[in-house]
């Protein structure tokens, strides 16, 4: 029978299916991060249980360490937040502990989790990838089955290397034709969260398919599977193919000599078969994409760049029409509101959906030779890894955007939910490459407006929203 | 975990969709290293006028009069009802245990979000999927009866309303066997062991580039 690429990957690591249709599914990968796994250890310690294999483990501090040069150099003990120096402290004594692998503070393999797995190789195609953040969808670009799972899962992994599952629906997202010049997968994540909500995939996986996935980077199919979950949908997934190999050969745990030749025959299946049946199909004309950006505080709330905040009339039922006038108040927007009227305080470019190499190569394409505006208060980048980070200034990038006024920071999760120092005031607009516009999620009172990166780095020098292909002319 | 039989109690309605996990629980308190004394902390930017820290004494700061969970006719409320897709947004399962942890056991909206779901039965919390009129018609009695209380029966599976009448509820049957008797999963997974190990045998033999060390 014909399969869809999640059909395949399910198959492949059931351990076995019980009577109430939950099945037994084995996780080849674990990622770790200090936010989510404390209380995990803590549960394994109480029971006297023993981890059930630690090389499928790998951990990261990320989401509270510091992006601060002068911070980061003391290390753990220079982190000023005495609450986030515990957590980052817990995740070294458990993984001592334990014996599992960690990217420590100071290793210049650390990073945001969803950047590093990827960058090392620990993310393979074929693999089953959970951690205990909602992010980890962003491993299905390789054709791997990734999901974002709880705390007491997180445990549940680490004490029995599987979880207890139901299958989901199969939903493709299929985009055929030519992206536009400018137009990242960014762009077409968010014009499909617009197009579905972000209920629209709830109890489905949802695969990207079609000509403009086909050819897109490695980066762009990661930043739209990471985003698959604000549609709804635990996992996104891209197939197999070329591009996915290319990327995948020679990181440092990837297959090698002979075993790279297998793995390569294995994963060439790693797709759907072309008459497999999903449940629902979402067609999208890649021509009709346009540069997007969230003006309210959910990501289905986006419009494009020559858009208008939405008028009341515009809602489709009570429900919605109380979420825009909440949306407004919150936003400090008028229903009809140009979108490139939108003055920006903050510019972040960096997080799980846009902090790697190819972010940040768009980001500084744009801000080169030019200044950010005197009324941006300050333009963050933070690259997603240290490795991201040394590449990056391999190739001039951090003196491009340190001449044009932008900060160049140290990696980690930073501004996309601020559990470090670096966070959004109350009532100010931010320009971010991140994942979520929720309310208070940058900073308590901030104002997020989801962008690409190259969209980001324009409105920074803009002091505005622009058209970043407008933008690219008239420089 | 604390098993769930059968629950009584006022209900609290938050008359709002797609609330997100950042706004159950923000994430300066997602610092803890526990899995306790989230309450205080739940719905902190809708609850309190003021911005909330983490390890801080709650008890003085001001609260919003026009959140719904400090109005005192909802006082001590153990169902929770809300709109579509509750629960959206991150994986933290800080949110399920900061609102078992504020007194709810129970809540009733018309969706909710694929993790925050599975996280609610690890941790004693019931979410119950209605219709969206049903939920629509809760809102109104809610809202039109002070002191409007349900009870949630698990095992037979119905909500009773306080005029007698009730409501059926599906659950997965594997969640309830759980939830009846406060059974912690993993001990379960382990008895399949010998299941898990031959798989791994079985992989190990035909991916061998799954097994190998990261260092």
């Amino acid at each position: 029978m014909a399969k869809t690429l999640y059909d395949k990957l399910w198959d492949q690591h059931v351990v076995k299916t019980r009577d109430d249709g939950t099945a037994l599914i084995y996780i080849d990968r674990q990622l770790l991060h200090e936010v989510t796994s404390p209380q995990a250890f803590e549960g394994l310690r109480i029971a006297g249980r023993k981890p059930w294999r630690l090389d499928a483990n790998l951990a990261t501090p990320d989401h509270n360490v510091p992006t601060t040069k002068t911070e980061r150099d003391v290390g753990i003990e220079g982190i000023v937040d005495p609450v986030s120096k515990i957590q980052v402290k817990t995740l070294d004594e458990n993984c001592d502990e334990f014996g599992i692998v960690e990217f420590k503070m100071k290793d210049i393999r650390q990073g945001i989790v969803h950047v590093v797995g990827p960058e090392q190789g620990a993310t393979l195609p074929g693999m089953t990838v959970v951690c205990g953040d909602s992010h980890t969808a962003t491993h299905g670009a390789f054709a791997a089955l990734a999901h974002g799972i709880g705390t007491s899962e997180v445990e549940h992994v680490l004490a029995t290397q599987c979880l207890i599952q139901r299958k989901m629906k199969n939903l493709l997202i299929n985009v055929e034709g030519e992206l536009g010049a400018g137009i990242t997968g960014k762009d077409v994540v968010l014009h499909v969260i617009g197009l579905i909500g972000t209920a629209g995939g709830n109890g489905c996986a949802m695969e990207f398919g079609g000509s403009a996935i086909r050819s897109m980077s490695m980066e762009g199919r990661m930043t739209m599977c990471n985003m698959a979950i604000e549609a709804g949908a635990r996992v996104g997934m891209v197939a197999f193919d070329e591009i996915t190999a290319e990327y995948v050969k020679g990181r440092p745990y990837a297959p090698k000599g002979a075993d790279w030749e297998k793995a390569v025959e294995a994963w060439s299946d790693l797709k759907s078969d072309d008459d497999a049946v999903f449940d629902k199909v979402v067609n999208v004309k890649a021509e009709d994409i346009q540069p997007q950006v969230t003006w309210g505080t959910s990501p289905e709330m986006v419009t494009t760049i020559d858009g208008f905040v939405p008028k009341l009339e515009d809602a489709k039922d009570d429900v919605e029409r109380s979420g825009f006038e909440r949306a407004y108040k919150y936003m400090g927007l008028e229903p009809g509101q140009a979108i490139t009227d939108i003055e920006l305080d903050r510019v972040f470019i960096g997080s799980c959906t846009n902090s790697r190499i190819e972010d940040l190569r768009a980001a500084a394409a744009v801000a080169k030779g030019n200044k950010v505006a005197d009324s941006v208060k300050q333009a963050l980048v933070v690259p997603g890894s240290g490795l991201v980070k040394e590449q990056a200034e391999k190739e001039g990038l951090d003196k491009i955007f340190l001449e044009a006024g932008f900060e160049w920071r140290e990696p980690g999760c930073s501004m996309c939910l601020a559990m470090n120092a670096d966070k959004l005031g109350a009532g100010e607009h931010c320009a971010s490459t991140s994942n979520r516009n929720f309310e208070g999620r940058q900073g308590y009172g901030g104002r997020t407006h989801l962008v690409s990166p190259a969209m980001a780095a324009a409105a920074a020098i803009a002091g505005h929203f622009v058209d970043v292909r407008q933008f690219e002319l008239v420089k | 975990m604390e098993p769930f039989v059968k629950q009584s109690g006022i209900v609290a309605p938050m008359d709002r969709a797609n609330i997100d996990t950042d706004m159950i629980i923000p994430k300066q308190f997602l610092k803890s290293i526990k899995r306790s004394g989230f309450g205080p902390n739940l719905f902190d930017e809708l609850r309190y006028l003021d911005e909330g820290q983490p390890d801080a004494d709650n008890s003085g700061r001001p609260l919003n009069p026009d959140f719904v969970l400090n109005q005192p006719r909802y006082k001590g409320a153990s169902v929770l009802l809300a709109r579509e897709n509750f629960g959206c947004g991150s994986s933290r399962e800080h949110a399920p245990w900061a609102l078992e942890d504020f007194g709810f056991r129970t809540i009733i909206a018309p969706s909710y979000a694929d993790i925050f779901f599975n996280n609610s039965f690890k941790n004693g919390l019931l979410p119950i999927a209605l219709d969206e009129a049903i939920v629509d018609g809760l809102f109104k009695e809610v809202q039109a009866n002070e002191g409007y209380e349900l009870t949630i029966d698990l095992e037979n599976q119905n909500i009773v309303k306080p005029n007698g009448d009730t409501i059926a509820f599906e659950v997965d049957s594997f969640r309830k066997h759980c939830l009846l008797n406060g059974l912690d999963d993993i001990g379960l997974t382990l008895q399949d062991a010998d299941d898990i190990k031959a798989y791994e045998d079985k992989r190990r033999q035909s991916s061998p580039w799954l097994f190998d060390q990261v260092k």
